[in-house]
């Protein structure tokens, strides 16, 4: 709770003194970073900081697809298979990795190891397929690389 | 024949990302020039560069910043650097190869317009960016660029990134700034409009980075030079993203009627494989695609909206022969519907409806009359919705339908689609083996 407060201070100076509601977005990631994930209590956390209605810290955690409102896996692995993507052999990879991890998309491993599930377009296209592993960008991703990716998490 | 390179000419140079290199270069000389000269003027040469927004709507920059109402303050600048439209990556490197050039580009826009306070949204996925932005800030606040006195003048500007948190709808601009507020990303309705108002109910700017990062460039070489760079009422030069199945995908910068054809097949090396191309989409997802016959034209706005498409956000998507052109619209619409923010009934019913339709087609699970009630709803959504969002799910299909039917009756008739398990292209199944180099 203390880093909690400690960053979300800094954050806060970001904003104009009678707009601390704008800082919604970071609040809830920064207790995302800190919690795991958005329970109620953190949601009710971040609003009772801001000043805001806890509706209001609801209505922003369960918009954003960044956001977390259940618990996942130890590790989120996000996979492009937009339009640019798939052209370059993002659909195929789906495909493989759903079967090799044994789970639907967005589904976790029965080992509560790997969340794992299609988004859409990263803004990646020119260097396609791409996927987020815990928010870091993978770019120019061949089958072998994803599962030495994947193979490196714990 | 050298061609001449306003964005993406410190691309590469080692540390071109940090202050020290920007200056070497000649950097903030042209936010030094800007602050000795009268906002109005600064405003004007914008004005004669003939530079329109690189966001989608190609805008023309001068006369959107002439729009703020002469005596309500404060006024903000948002700059949007949300880049979520599929086929669109060129935001994200400049912001990774050259910070300075857009914060310089910024200081001089909020000069002219008596603007003290700017956020960069930046979308939540460009972690690396986003941290990288923020340092190169923190170097322009040590150095006195940005604070209370910008470079010694009695100017004050503060500027700070706001990440998002995924989510297209925030790239459109009054999402934009329902989000920076700590809302959800609903659209507002228009008007109002954010230059009269914005954010917190102030005269907000809203312009790409790309769009900003043009502006030193023209205070040091003046408007006239930019125009000169392009062609009728738009200037300078522009930032064309390439991918699918090119040799050599990757961020181009080019004159801003250059021509498509030209990019694809000598820019990029042409298709994988030595194949034919089928389609073309010119602009990012929502931009109606382009038959491979159509495709030698100029890319310049105007030119692009005479053949029926826009130019949007210079993203180009090249589909080869070997694909299945439903599959393909058939992930498009996916996205739309994904996206749609729920706010308005055509939009929210028309992208699930549009996307199940064409995913029956797909499959071979639809009728004739299908493609036809398929036809029939984009006119449904076309100007029925708050924002261009329900336009842009739309424009595809529309299309895709006109220049493709064929290929979607195929699939009606054939009960399934004829490219079986090779519906998105030969390339996907190659490009490692083929490609050797993707150009950024
Ligand atoms: C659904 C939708 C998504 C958009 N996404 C972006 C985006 O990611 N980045 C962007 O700069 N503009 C985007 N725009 C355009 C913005 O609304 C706005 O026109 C633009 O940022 C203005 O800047 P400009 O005049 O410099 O182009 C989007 C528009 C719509 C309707
Ligand atoms: S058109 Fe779609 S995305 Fe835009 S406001 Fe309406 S429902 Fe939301
Ligand atoms: S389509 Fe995957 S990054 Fe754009």
């Amino acid at each position: 709770m203390a880093r909690f407060n400690a960053e979300l201070g800094v954050i806060l100076k970001r904003y104009p003194e009678d707009r601390k509601a704008a800082a919604m977005i970071p609040a809830l990631r920064l207790g995302q970073e800190i919690f795991g994930w958005l329970s109620p209590a953190v949601q009710l956390l971040c609003a009772e900081r801001l000043g805001t209605s806890p509706a209001r810290a609801e209505e922003v955690a369960t918009f954003y697809v960044m956001l977390e409102t259940h618990p996942h896996g130890r590790h989120v692995v996000e996979l492009c298979t937009s339009i640019g993507c798939s052209l370059s052999g993002a659909h195929r990879m789906f495909q493989a990795l759903k079967q090799k991890l044994g789970v639907e998309n967005g589904g976790t491993t029965a080992d509560g190891r790997v969340t794992f599930r299609e988004v859409e377009c990263l803004g990646s296209c020119g260097t396609a397929p791409a996927m987020l592993v815990d928010e870091d960008m993978h770019e120019r991703l061949t089958l072998e690389k994803v599962e030495k990716i994947l193979g490196g998490l714990k | 024949m050298s061609e001449t390179l306003i964005l993406s000419q410190r691309w590469g140079k080692k540390d071109s990302h940090t202050l020290a290199s920007y200056r070497a270069d000649g950097g903030y000389r042209s936010l030094e020039k800007a602050l000795g000269m009268d906002p109005p003027a600064i405003v004007n040469e914008v004005k004669v560069s003939n530079l329109r927004g690189r966001g989608g709507a190609g805008f023309a920059t001068g006369l959107k910043w002439s729009f703020l109402p002469k005596d309500i303050r404060p006024r903000y600048l948002c700059i949007n650097a949300d880049e979520s439209e599929p086929g669109t990556f060129k935001d994200r490197y400049i912001i990774a190869h050259d910070p300075h050039m857009l914060i310089e580009g910024i200081a001089i826009a909020c000069y002219a317009n008596d603007i003290h306070l700017a956020y960069v949204y930046i979308r939540g996925e460009f972690k690396k960016q986003a941290q990288i932005l923020h340092d190169a800030i923190q170097e322009a606040y040590a150095a006195g660029i940005l604070g209370p006195k910008v470079m010694g003048r009695d100017f004050s500007l503060d500027l700070h990134v706001h990440r998002g948190a995924g989510a297209y709808i925030c790239g459109e601009e009054s999402a934009l700034m329902e989000s920076l507020e700590g809302k959800k990303g609903y659209p507002r309705l228009k008007p109002p409009f954010p230059a009269v108002v914005g954010l917190w109910g102030k005269p907000t700017i809203i312009n790409n980075v790309e769009t900003l990062a043009n502006v030193p460039w023209i205070v040091e070489h003046g408007g006239a030079a930019f125009a000169a760079l392009g062609t009728g009422k738009s200037g300078g030069t522009r930032l064309f993203c390439v991918s699918g199945h090119v040799v050599r995908p990757g961020v181009y910068e080019k004159p801003v009627h250059y021509n498509l054809k030209k990019l694809i097949m000598e820019d990029c090396g042409g298709v994988v494989g030595g194949r034919k191309v089928k389609a073309v989409i010119p602009g990012g997802s929502s931009a109606p695609v382009l038959a491979a016959h159509e495709i030698d034209v100029s890319m310049e706005f105007d030119a692009l909206k005479a053949v029926g498409t826009m130019a949007g956000s210079g993203g180009v998507i090249v589909m080869d022969e070997s694909t299945c052109l439903v599959r393909a619209l058939s992930r498009i619409s996916m996205f739309y519907a994904e996206e749609s923010c729920g706010q308005c009934t055509p939009c929210r019913e028309g992208t699930s409806w549009m996307e199940g339709i064409i995913h029956r087609i797909e499959h071979g699970e639809a009728s004739a009359a299908d493609v036809d009630r398929l036809e029939q709803l984009t006119g449904n959504i076309m100007g029925n919705t708050i924002c261009a969002l329900g336009d842009a799910a739309a424009m595809p299909v529309q299309s895709f339908l006109k220049k493709f039917k064929p290929e979607f009756l195929a699939h009606v008739e054939g009960r399934g689609c004829p490219f079986g398990d090779h519906a998105w292209g030969l390339t996907q199944e190659s490009r490692e083996a083929v490609v050797g180099e993707m150009r950024v």
